[in-house]
């Protein structure tokens, strides 16, 4: 194992979540458009940062040291680790964050269209995913092998758990339409139930089911601990909002638990990524098995 | 996702909808003040007066030193007469569709000014073609987000000291925001219409259409905060008629 490149990839991991924290900010102050010309801020790299322009050309500093991180990241993978798909994820992840720069300007130089705020959204979220990914594939635990068990006939999960990551996935989207004025928030509200519906059918089959294996029941307490904070991030987010709804300005009460919702829904996103992928690792359909000629567990 | 990304990109990065004028060539019409109708009235307002929200200018300090008292929100204005400030009335109905020439009256700029880091005036009105001049009085930068939908939007830039800046709206457009997003508080109105028959209410809370040709209109009032109210008129050449909107809370 090589801890100083898992060290690294934690702090790329909380630095993007920074960075999604500091996209949170620009929308939820109205400060998408403060600066208008991208790559450059009032053609400077450096502008005053006053009023909105911190939270903008703020969130552009974040995103270039990130970008930069990932860069970083890429090389390193491509020069020790072993793995060859890991190289390309690395790669895969370099190409993705140039995208999304791209995105994020394109929605300043266009005034915030909402097909690619909503784009520049979700794609962050995949962004925050694979870092968090990344710092699970360099882990001493993955790197130890996967303990292999079969999936329980009467309590299969393989397909369950590529549902909820892609619902979740569903429930980003419609967050950031109601962000971007797409959609109204009645789509995100009744999204929230089919979702937090699905990562609890997933997590607690798990929990009942497949007790016995620690990375399984890890990543299961983790995502099902993260979505209840976010139903009642959401809650209070919304709740904010309606009271200050008359407000001449965005409000601190409705910045600050819009930004926590926004940060928890990506880690609610990775979480639900690290489950399917724990899942798909160690619990293979009996057949695989069979075909093998190996003894079952379960 | 990166492929759906890219596609939603491509279609949003179309051309602008508004970017040209396909109507086609309607007859010049003038005012006629000699003969043309007056119909004039107030925005009233009955019912407890809001107490607007404070502004919170800390975020630009440069901003807050400017006032000397708190700022409070233009979203409902009431004028010690009881009658509503910067309602913005209209003809929206009934006018013969012709090319629209404006009164010499209304030939200068419409004036919005960027003052103490608000908006002035906070609702505005001015013909299609006629020309809006932004100025920036203060000494912060703002940003000037135009957020027509059937115009095209624009946002730029404008520091202090700057040069003032010239725009016309080629087509009519009623009551879109104007933003400041390095300063979210900052927020105005504006109107483009196709004929010059509009005003916007002021310390009186009145308004008067001058050279109205007879006919019979519905007349609209806007409010930031109250909404819309329609009204019906007919009048007669050299007419005077006095219609009256009232919004109550």
């Amino acid at each position: 194992m090589n801890k100083s490149l898992h060290r690294f990839a934690i702090l790329l991991a909380f630095w993007t979540l920074l960075l999604v924290v500091a996209g949170g900010l620009v929308t939820s102050n109205d400060a998408g458009l403060s600066v208008p010309d991208w790559p450059l801020s009032y053609g400077k790299l450096m502008p005053k940062m006053e009023g909105g322009i911190f939270y903008e050309h703020g969130h552009r500093m974040v995103a270039t040291f990130d970008g930069l991180l990932m860069v970083a990241m890429c090389l390193w993978l491509w020069m020790k680790d072993a793995r060859r798909w890991m190289k390309w994820l690395g790669t895969a992840a370099v190409i993705a964050g140039v995208f999304q720069g791209v995105l994020g300007g394109l929605t300043v130089i266009y005034l915030l269209p909402p097909a690619i705020s909503v784009s520049h959204a979700c794609l962050a979220q995949l962004y925050f995913s694979t870092t968090v990914a990344m710092v699970l594939f360099t882990s001493r635990e993955w790197l130890a092998g996967s303990r292999e068990i079969t999936e329980k006939q009467d309590a299969p999960i393989r397909v369950l758990a590529i549902m909820v990551p892609l619902c979740v996935l569903g429930q980003l989207a419609l967050g950031a339409a109601a962000r971007h004025k797409a959609l109204g928030t009645i789509w995100h509200i009744c999204g929230s139930s089919i979702v937090t519906g699905a990562v609890l059918w997933f997590a607690v089959r798990i929990l009942l089911h497949y007790p016995d294996h620690p990375a399984l029941r890890k990543s299961a307490i983790a995502l099902l601990g993260i979505t209840f904070l976010q139903v009642f991030l959401g809650i209070a987010a919304y709740m904010s909002r309606i009271a200050t709804v008359d407000a001449p300005q965005p409000m601190p009460i409705m910045i600050l638990f819009t930004v926590l919702h926004v940060a928890t829904g990506a880690l609610t996103m990775a979480a639900s990524v690290i489950a399917a992928i724990e899942v798909y690792r160690n619990v293979r359909p009996e057949h695989h098995f069979a075909a093998q000629g190996v003894p079952v567990t379960s | 996702m990166l492929l759906l990304a890219t596609t939603l990109s491509v279609c949003a990065c179309g051309s602008h909808p508004a970017a040209e004028n396909t109507e086609p060539a309607l007859p010049v019409a003038t005012i006629d003040e000699a003969n043309g109708a007056t119909i004039s009235g107030k925005v009233l307002f009955t019912g407890d007066k809001p107490s607007m929200p404070v502004i919170d200018m800390s975020a630009n300090p440069m901003c807050e030193r400017q006032h000397s008292t708190p700022q409070h929100a233009e979203t409902v204005v009431i004028n010690p007469n009881g009658t509503i400030r910067y309602a913005f009335v209209w003809i929206k109905d009934g006018l013969p569709k012709a090319r629209w020439t404006p009164p010499q009256t209304s030939m200068t700029s419409v004036v919005l000014d960027q003052n103490g880091c608000v908006y002035r005036p906070h609702v505005l009105a001015l013909m299609v073609g006629q020309q809006l001049e932004i100025d920036n009085s203060d000494p912060v930068n703002h940003n000037v987000h135009a957020e027509a939908q059937v115009n095209v939007a624009w946002n730029e830039s404008q520091p202090p000291q700057a040069d003032k800046k010239f725009k016309t709206f080629p087509r009519e457009e009623i009551w879109f925001p104007v933003t400041c997003s390095v300063h979210p508080w900052m927020r105005a109105f504006l109107s483009v219409v196709s004929h010059p028959f509009f005003a916007v209410t002021g310390e009186d809370g009145a308004f008067t259409l001058k050279g109205v040709p007879p006919g019979s209109y519905t007349l609209e009032v806007i409010q930031e905060k109250f909404g819309r109210k329609t009204a019906q008129v007919a009048v007669a050449a050299d007419e005077s008629k006095t219609i009256d909107f009232t919004y109550t809370q």
